[in-house]
């Protein structure tokens, strides 16, 4: 094992030397190299924390979601039906939900206005007057603490609010649309009906019991259509992955022209070089040798592109906010949340970027390799 | 002690540029002796000398080194008998540019994996013999014409072999490196080695520390060989 | 179908393999019809060069594969967020015909795959080749191995669909379901783990004796046929019973949740050492029949010990840490199983 191991170090020595003898032909392919495992990674790393995210968010969302239907539209939820659902086992806490959008058409932004539910940590509901805002309706708007927003009401007369406080900057991927505000303001605003929720929440602790409830649930109110938690997070993963999938068969392309250039650098040896691997033969290293040392060739070059290619998307998506990324990734909206992705990278993310760059290359570089490797001893003495 | 019986070799066989360099060469050679095989350029004797030097394997024909068979061996097991037994002086002395004398002269030990603080030892005591341990660190570019023949001994020397085969080593050399080098070869014999060496150059085959002349043409040894 | 990178990879991967595959077959066949190794001819050169091309081009299918494996797994364990009922790689494996095939052929392709390689590296020390043709007619029974694995995977991934309900493995590896699954999961545990137990002590057993000489061919088949058992037991004990005490939970028996972090990875140390010493054994009955042949007997007792003692060496890192698992374990079933 030893004598192993002594081995490889020679050939890992002697391929070293051999690419720091011919640096232009290498850079170039490193260049290519580090620049495809750069955009693989970069995608990757991007979807994954947005991913991440969106799951980390939505944990704190309730269960299921009960909404009213009326000729298969959304509409609003009686109060007494918070009574109707009963003490239903395993429902934790159930309650009714104030929320709705609106256009605000200074800035042709849609705005999220909440009442905030009981029991939400920061924020309790906010004074009759006041409201909480979001980062992206501040920036919009150009609003601080203290400033006045004045918004044009369902029945049209001027409602003014004053800002008491802006939503934490790390929320900002969910709630830069957010405006929060007590549930007297939003029903005198909206002229909601007293009587009426929009939806009702239900927090359900055993996840293997969410079925159940929301069956109980559609027995129990039958123009009700529950909404599971677990659904919407499939939903997100589906989207992001289809969206992470669809971006990697477009860069397609872009691995098969790098094989293919791989190939051709392996495979155009210089008369030079095929004279030195017939030396090295002719001194007594087998065909085995001369192949070991190749690949060892391939993989400082594989390792060295992976590694700083990796580092430069990471740097790029967690320093740079994947500037080159946002628009195909993120969907379009007016109030772009100014997003600082969170670094995660895991396993699978590794194994499948080297699947896609050091795999490909490794494979398209056997057969050139191995012709070179089998050149002929007495080539040299020719 | 090296035996070859009907020993032939063809390169592109079956295509038009068929060309059968060796046609049939039946040969001993006795060890400890220094050997040279002359005749004009294509008459085989740089081919008979790489099959003897278990570089290529003849199409046919035997050669056995020692009463063992050499030629049926399949690569892997071919050159693991030339390291051991051959070492190679080459007409345009083929050291690796960009490496370091001492670092040429280390190569073929490399497939071996020896401890490196050894190989290293041996590399610098060769050098040393031969006159170039000064030169030991310089890369081989810079070497003059004798300078870089003596580290192409030194090189082929590096795993101990008992058969030192020369092509052509004069080739590249004035007179006086030429007489200094035969000397050597010669003194390589007084070691107790044997020394195969092709050249055309009189001052090789003529030399009286030749103990054999064998004459090539053709692709088959020259009458009264 | 799921377009996700990984799922893309992994297709991407095991097409290529068979494709690299197929190239090693077309010159084996080659191989195998001109082989002449007392011929100098430029034909029988140009073969011997070949050789190289095919041990490499499988080697790095071997590789290739193991790392699909393990990508494989991991991949179903994340999707399990997409299928509805699926909490872990079980889920998802269920959820279509194909996934458990899928598996089990992955698993399938890396104990030939090892086998061969040995042999390889048994016939590459006899200056003759004695076992060139033997060798190539058995890397063209590999290929089909190949190219069926890739084709069970594709259709899998093709005909998944999310929208299906899948079982997780609660309800799949549940003692009254039915399937293969169910019945390996109602297992009486404390015959599995005798038979894991027995096994592993004959498998012990057998590899001391073939170690021991290494010079027939009998006592390295019985050892090779011991370690599939062993290896048979030991998935069987490990669904049933081992898995039971690693979970703390009487009826958790997934055999992926082992595999992650919360339970300190010790699906590593239990699968990695029992794949690989059951490769190994594999490797080891198929180069011990071998030491007639007098230019490989040296090479065949050489190797067949190394690779014994390696095996040994692995199977008891098994069952040690099968047996710390349980000894260490809160779960105790004394009076239940015992």
């Amino acid at each position: 094992m030893r004598q192993f191991l002594r081995h490889q170090r020679y050939l890992i020595d002697y391929s070293l030397a051999a690419l720091a003898r011919r640096p232009g032909k290498h850079l170039a392919l490193l260049l290519v190299y580090t620049l495809v495992v750069f955009l693989l990674a970069s995608v990757m790393l991007f979807t994954q924390s947005l991913r991440r995210e969106a799951a980390l968010v939505l944990a704190q969302s309730p269960e299921i979601i009960l909404q009213r239907q009326l000729a298969g539209r959304h509409d609003l939820m009686p109060a007494e039906y918070l009574d109707r659902i009963g003490r239903i086992r395993g429902v934790s806490a159930k309650y009714g939900r104030l929320w709705g959008y609106f256009y605000d058409p200074a800035v042709r932004a849609n705005y999220t206005l909440m009442v905030p539910p009981p029991g939400s940590p920061e924020h309790g509901e906010p004074a009759p007057g006041e409201i909480v805002i979001g980062a992206g309706i501040a920036r919009t708007r150009g609003l601080e603490v203290g400033d006045y927003l004045s918004l044009r009401s369902a029945r049209g007369e001027p409602f003014t609010f004053r800002v008491a406080a802006l939503l934490p900057h790390s929320t900002e991927l969910v709630s830069t649309d957010l405006m929060l505000l007590g549930a007297d303001d939003f029903r005198r605003f909206f002229a909601f009906p007293v009587d009426r929720f929009t939806d009702i929440v239900l927090q359900v602790r055993n996840p293997r019991e969410v079925r159940k409830v929301a069956e109980k649930l559609s027995l129990a109110l039958p123009d009700t259509r529950p909404i599971l938690r677990e659904e919407i997070l499939r939903t997100y993963d589906a989207v992001f992955g289809w969206r992470q999938g669809l971006v990697f068969v477009l860069m397609g392309g872009m691995v098969l022209a790098f094989v293919i250039f791989a190939w051709d650098r392996a495979a155009g040896l210089s008369g030079e070089e095929r004279r030195e691997i017939g030396i090295l033969k002719s001194i007594g290293w087998e065909t085995g040798d001369v192949l070991r040392m190749k690949f060892w060739e391939g993989a400082i070059l594989s390792l060295t592109a992976f590694f700083l290619g990796y580092l430069l998307a990471y740097a790029h998506v967690f320093y740079l906010s994947a500037a080159l990324f946002e628009p195909v990734l993120k969907g379009w909206a007016v109030l772009y949340p100014d997003f600082r992705p969170v670094p995660f990278v895991d396993g699978i993310q590794v194994a499948t970027l080297f699947f896609f760059t050091v795999f490909p290359y490794t494979v398209a570089t056997v057969v050139p390799i191995w012709r070179a490797a089998v050149t002929d001893p007495d080539a040299v003495m020719r | 002690m090296i035996e070859l019986r009907d020993v032939k070799k063809v390169f592109n066989q079956g295509r038009g540029s068929e060309l059968w360099a060796v046609r049939g060469v039946t040969l001993d050679l006795e060890p400890r002796q220094v050997t040279v095989f002359t005749g004009p350029s294509g008459s085989g004797k740089t081919t008979l000398l790489s099959m003897i030097g278990a570089l290529a394997r003849p199409t046919s024909g035997r050669i056995s080194l020692d009463g063992k068979l050499l030629s049926n061996l399949p690569e892997r097991f071919m050159t693991q008998v030339r390291r051991r037994t051959f070492g190679f002086v080459f007409q345009r002395f083929n050291l690796i540019r960009g490496l370091t004398v001492l670092e040429n002269v280390m190569l073929p030990a490399y497939p071996l994996a020896p401890d490196y603080g050894d190989l290293r030892h041996r590399a610098r005591a060769l050098l040393t013999q031969f006159g170039m341990d000064a030169k030991a660190d310089d890369k081989v570019e810079w070497l003059s014409g004798g300078e870089a023949q003596r580290a192409a001994i030194c090189r082929a020397l590096i795993n101990a072999p008992r058969i030192l085969i020369a092509d052509e080593p004069t080739a590249n050399l004035d007179s006086a490196r030429s007489r200094e080098l035969i000397g050597l070869l010669g003194e390589l014999q007084d070691l107790g080695k044997t020394v195969l060496v092709a050249s055309h150059d009189p001052l090789v085959f003529e030399s009286a520390r030749v103990s054999r002349v064998v004459e090539m043409r053709d692709g088959l040894l020259a009458e009264g060989a | 179908m799921l377009l996700s990178p990984a799922v893309l990879a992994l297709n991407g991967v095991s097409f290529t393999v068979t494709l690299m595959l197929i190239l090693a077959a077309g010159f084996a066949l080659q191989v195998i019809r001109h082989w002449d190794l007392s011929s100098g001819s430029e034909r029988q050169l140009e073969l011997e060069r070949r050789t190289y091309l095919i041990a490499t081009l499988v080697t790095w299918s071997f590789a290739a594969a193991v790392v699909s494996l393990l990508l494989f797994v991991y991949n179903a364990e994340q999707l399990a967020t997409q299928f509805v009922g699926a909490m872990c790689a079980t889920g998802v494996l269920n959820a279509h015909p194909l996934g458990w095939p899928t598996l089990f052929l992955k698993i399938l392709i890396f104990f030939p795959g090892a086998a061969w390689l040995m042999l390889n590296r048994l016939d590459n020390q006899a200056p003759d080749y004695p076992l060139v043709r033997v060798k190539y007619w058995l890397l063209l029974g590999f290929l089909p191995l190949a190219a069926l694995e890739a084709g069970v995977q594709l259709g899998y991934f093709l005909g998944l669909d999310p929208d299906v309900i899948t079982s997780c493995c609660g309800s799949l590896f549940t003692a009254d379901g039915d399937g293969v699954a169910a019945t390996v999961a109602a297992l009486d545990p404390g015959w599995s783990l005798t038979a894991m137990y027995g096994l592993g002590l004959s498998v012990l057993g057998l590899g001391a004796v073939h170690g021991w000489r290494a010079r027939r061919g009998a006592s390295g088949v019985g050892f090779a046929l011991a370690g599939a058992l062993a290896f048979a037991a030991a998935l069987a004990a490990i669904v049933s019973c081992v898995a039971l005490y690693v979970y703390e939970h009487p009826h958790h028996h997934c055999p992926f949740c082992i595999l992650k972090g919360g339970h300190g990875f010790i699906g590593y140390w239990l699968y990695l050492p029992l794949f690989t010493a059951t490769a190994l054994s594999l490797g080891v009955g198929l180069i011990s029949g071998w030491g007639h042949i007098p230019s490989l007997t040296a090479a065949v007792q050489a190797d067949g010990q190394r690779f014994t003692a390696a095996a040994l060496a692995l199977f008891a890192l098994f069952y040690g840490v099968a047996t710390y698992a349980i000894l260490t374990s809160n779960l105790t079933m004394t009076g239940v199983w015992w």
